[in-house]
């Protein structure tokens, strides 16, 4: 066996764990912090990668295009993110399961407006050419593009873990988190924290949408392949637990990068679901709701 | 309180002679076929609003059971189609692939109604009792069996030797015995088909009355005052659960026959989310609700969604959110708002703690 | 109905770190109202949480010959302990008799479930006497007055046959009519089983209590009869702001 046999499902499926970390990042803001469970949230990647091939409609020299359409995307899917928050999500903090499928009616809605608006077999996104290149691993050819995803999540990681510790509003995030009632007579506005914190988990999947441009096509479809494995994802990784998230993300991309290498993409799908499973009989905790003293 | 279980019944009974009687003398073939297709997915929608409307498990992935009923089903007629001939589609390829081993059994008809009621019981307990034991609830369990329908999904996508991939079985040309093309067996296929539909109905009224029905709802709604009871809400949702995916089981055999082809988009996250869509439309604790609006959304699937596909999809997201948003208890609740509204003028009740559905719940 | 005893032995519960029972001990025994009390925080529910299986303990809690300690909820309330809690909790959106049914389930076999109710058990209308429910059956338990959920939460504890009864403040919001009438139910049904009651209400605890345990930042403070309780020169510390409350009429 070459060396490369065993290396490149590694390197690949660590991209392809950046990607999912990517876009599990915002998820695991909006469910772990406010325990919405937004089903549109891979439209709003989708949303990101449509950004990044509007954006290469005005900027054409796609060096600096995809630079530009980062915090464009970002913006953007933020900007629905909010709107979602504002016209309908707020109504529905009590009832968490409603909201999942309300999302999944405005994801439906999205996709189809998606495959109006834009050719149906979907935009091409043009890479930059810094990113063309190759980096020999252990004589493996490794694209440039997948060290790019990897990159692209370290920094988003570390900028939210930054924001949430550093800063006045992260804190008010966590003491919202902690205590809603408290954090509401302690005058923080919780209305407010809300709707920040569900615009940035949106729009970070925005530029997760971006990343995935980079990496496979930009259609309607593309949002839907995200959803569950993020949620699994985030799910695995333990509520509200950012290092959790990433680890989690990093063994699913690396598990399905492995089972698709010795078996089929498809069975690899199958198996990384029965690994879940087999993972949550073993550590539940990881799912387990806050632990709260009410029997509610 | 105790009258109400008797109304219930006689209107099960009014819809069973609309459906055995009066449809197959009024409707041409065609609507017949349609009507019959509709049944199979209002069978799939009683088991949703057992699960979920009574049960409060979000079954996000019922086409996996569709699938399991739909597939034996399907891989049986296709055996009986081909006789002694390996099935076209498998030596497409490579005209000496042998017959899969695991089809060789559906040869059977025993073993094929065996495995359509059997596979579910056995899935959905090995899923159920490993999550439900481990406190897996609410949105986590919903992902999950949407997962699970993603992962089949794709599963027979890719297996196209072996499933049909995504062109997925057809060309059935009889039924255990019968042929389908007979406008004689078509209707019968169709009695079946309903008639299943009314028995699931009956099973789920009795269980609603039942002590059972009463046990659910209260683990649906405070799961861990029931286990202080003596009860373990496992074994409780377990059992809610199992029968719910019996019954999306039976609904994907009977879609078999009646339309002629399963495809894995039959059963994926889409087709799931359908059959949601139905029972949330209908009203998903209401004994009538799950069936009466998986058919009006399985119409709106079947005519606009092929004569105005753009659409129909917005009109399903619309009614997501619409429904949930304004009407979490679907249509069946309307009737019981607008009493209420009318009553409230008039005299002062006692504050009704009670939502529309539990209404039922109490009957 | 039962000679056995509930006794709890150096139970010692923490929440990541934080003591919040360290090592309590007492019994409690048939015929008798056993009272534990102490300020807010002391550890009172956290002793019942324990003991149920809610919250995982160490230790030691017997009843009779069976630990219960490191069972599952469900099989410890099978063992014929129950218990009520801090809010009440019933089946807001069923009536009185089907949170009475349910209750009483545990002692059919399982196949009864696929039956409707028929008529009404007869220990239901037992329960429904004792406590005085008897005329809202078709009530729906969420449209209760506060007093009479928590009479139906005991009354759930009845029909349910529970030899040990944890009751965690039961008359917290009842007037005081209801308090006497809930006195009564207790000293009752007390009579054949153990009844231990968490109470901040020192007027009703005096009126009551055949025994007290006073527990203080997951400790035992003092324990004993009332009077014994009231004249400890700590437990009149701890409660310094109530003393008067301890010591008045
Ligand atoms: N799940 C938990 N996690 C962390 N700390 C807890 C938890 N449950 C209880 N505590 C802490 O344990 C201590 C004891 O709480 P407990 O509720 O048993 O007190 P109590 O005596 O019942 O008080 P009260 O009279 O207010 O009901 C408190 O300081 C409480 O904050
Ligand atoms: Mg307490």
């Amino acid at each position: 066996m070459h060396v490369d046999a065993l290396i490149a499902p590694l390197l690949n499926g660590s991209a392809q764990g950046a990607l999912l970390l990517l876009a599990a990042l915002g998820l695991s803001l909006t469910f772990g912090q406010m325990g919405v469970i937004n089903m549109a949230h891979g439209e709003f990647l989708m949303l990101g990668a449509f950004a990044a091939y509007l954006v290469q409609q005005v900027i054409t020299a796609s060096d600096l295009s995809i630079p530009v359409a980062l915090p464009v995307a970002f913006v953007v899917a933020g900007l629905f993110g909010l709107l979602l928050e504002v016209t309908i999500i707020q109504w529905m903090y009590r009832r968490p399961l409603d909201t999942l499928l309300v999302t999944v009616g405005v994801s439906l809605i999205l996709q189809q407006a998606a495959l109006q608006i834009f050719p149906s077999q979907g935009v091409p996104v043009e890479k930059p050419g810094w990113l063309d290149g190759q980096l020999t691993v252990l004589g493996y050819d490794w694209p440039l593009r997948q060290l790019f995803t990897i990159l692209l999540a370290t920094v988003c990681v570390a900028a939210l873990s930054a924001w949430l510790k550093h800063t006045s509003f992260g804190r008010r995030i966590r003491a919202t988190v902690h205590n809603r009632d408290l954090a509401e007579t302690s005058g923080i506005s919780t209305r407010t924290v809300d709707r920040l914190t569900f615009f940035t988990g949106s729009g970070l999947a925005g530029v997760a949408g971006v990343a995935a441009s980079l990496i496979g096509g930009t259609n309607s479809q593309m949002g839907a392949q995200y959803i569950i494995p993020a949620f699994l994802v985030v799910a695995a990784g333990g509520i509200g637990q950012l290092k959790g998230t990433i680890i989690a993300a990093w063994a699913v991309g690396v598990a399905l990068s492995y089972f698709a290498y010795w078996t089929t993409g498809s069975l690899a799908q199958v198996l990384a679901f029965i690994l879940v499973i087999v993972f949550l009989q073993l550590r539940p905790q990881g799912l387990f709701t806050v632990r709260t003293r009410s029997l509610a | 309180m105790t009258k109400k279980p008797w109304i219930s019944l006689g209107g099960i009974g009014v819809f069973a002679v609309l459906l055995l009687a009066v449809a197959p003398l009024v409707l041409s073939d065609h609507w017949l076929n349609n009507l019959g297709k509709y049944c199979c997915w209002a069978i799939a929608a009683v088991g949703i609003g057992l699960a979920w409307g009574r049960g409060g498990m979000l079954v996000m992935g019922q086409g996996v059971f569709f699938a399991l009923g739909a597939y034996s089903m399907a891989m049986h007629l296709t055996l009986e189609s081909a006789g002694d001939r390996v099935p076209g589609f498998m030596v497409l390829y490579d005209p000496l692939a042998p017959l899969p081993a695991f089809w060789e059994p559906f040869r059977g008809a025993g073993f094929t109604l065996l495995a359509i009621v059997l596979l579910p019981v056995v899935v959905a307990g090995i899923l159920g009792y490993a999550l439900f034991k481990r406190r897996v609830k609410g949105a986590y369990f919903a992902i999950l069996t949407q997962a699970l329908a993603v992962a089949l999904a794709t599963l027979i996508s890719s297996t196209i030797r072996e499933t049909g991939g995504d062109t997925g079985l057809s060309d059935f040309k009889y039924f255990f015995g019968f042929v389908l093309n007979d406008p004689a067996n078509k209707i019968m296929v169709f009695l079946i088909a309903a008639g299943l539909l009314v028995v699931c109905l009956l099973v789920v009224w009795q269980l609603y009355r039942s002590r059972f029905g009463e046990l659910l709802v209260a683990t649906r709604d405070a799961e861990e005052r029931v286990r202080f009871l003596g009860y373990d809400p496992a074994n409780v949702k377990l059992v809610a659960f199992v029968v719910s995916a019996l019954m999306a089981s039976i609904g994907g055999a009977m879609f078999v026959p009646i339309v002629g082809i399963i495809t894995p988009a039959e059963i994926g996250a889409a087709a799931s989310i359908l059959m949601i869509a139905g029972v949330a439309f209908g009203g998903r604790a209401s004994l009538f609700g799950p069936a009466l609006g998986a058919m009006a959304v399985g119409w709106g699937q079947s005519s606009l969604g092929s004569t105005w596909p753009d659409g129909w999809t917005y009109i399903l997201g619309l009614l997501f959110i619409v429904v949930i948003l304004f009407l979490p208890n679907g249509l069946s609740s309307l009737p019981a708002r607008f009493a209420a509204a009318r009553r409230r003028p008039e005299q002062k009740a006692a504050p009704s703690a009670a939502t529309p559905e539990l209404e039922e719940v109490r009957s | 109905m039962t000679d056995a005893s509930l006794v709890v032995t150096d139970l010692r519960v923490e929440f990541s770190g934080f003591v919040a029972v360290g090592g309590v001990s007492f019994d409690a025994h048939p015929g008798e109202v056993r009272f534990l009390i102490g300020p807010n925080g002391a550890g009172k529910t956290t002793c019942i949480d324990a003991i149920t299986g809610l919250t995982k303990g160490t230790g030691s809690a017997r009843l009779g010959e069976k630990e219960l300690l490191g069972r599952q909820v469900h099989k410890i309330v099978r063992l014929g302990v129950g218990r009520t809690f801090q809010t009440a909790s019933v089946f807001d959106e069923l009536t009185v008799l089907q949170n009475l049914d349910i209750a009483a389930g545990r002692h059919r076999p399982a196949i009864s479930l696929l039956r409707a109710r028929r008529g009404v058990d007869p220990a239901i209308e037992r329960a429904l006497e004792e406590t005085g429910l008897a005329g809202e059956l078709t009530t729906p338990a969420g449209i209760l007055s506060h007093g009479q959920k928590q009479w139906l939460e005991i009354a759930m504890l009845l029909v349910q046959d529970a030899k040990v009864l944890l009751l965690d403040e039961p008359v917290a919001g009842m007037s005081q009519d209801e308090r006497t009438a809930t006195g009564e139910l207790l000293q009752r049904i007390a009579a054949k089983r153990i009844v231990l009651v968490v109470e901040h209400d020192m007027d009703f605890m005096r009126r009551y209590a055949t025994r007290v345990t006073v527990l203080h930042q997951g400790r035992v403070l003092s324990q004993g009869t009332v009077a014994e309780v009231q004249a400890d020169p700590r437990v009149q510390e701890v409660y310094l702001g109530t003393a008067d409350a301890m010591t008045e009429g």
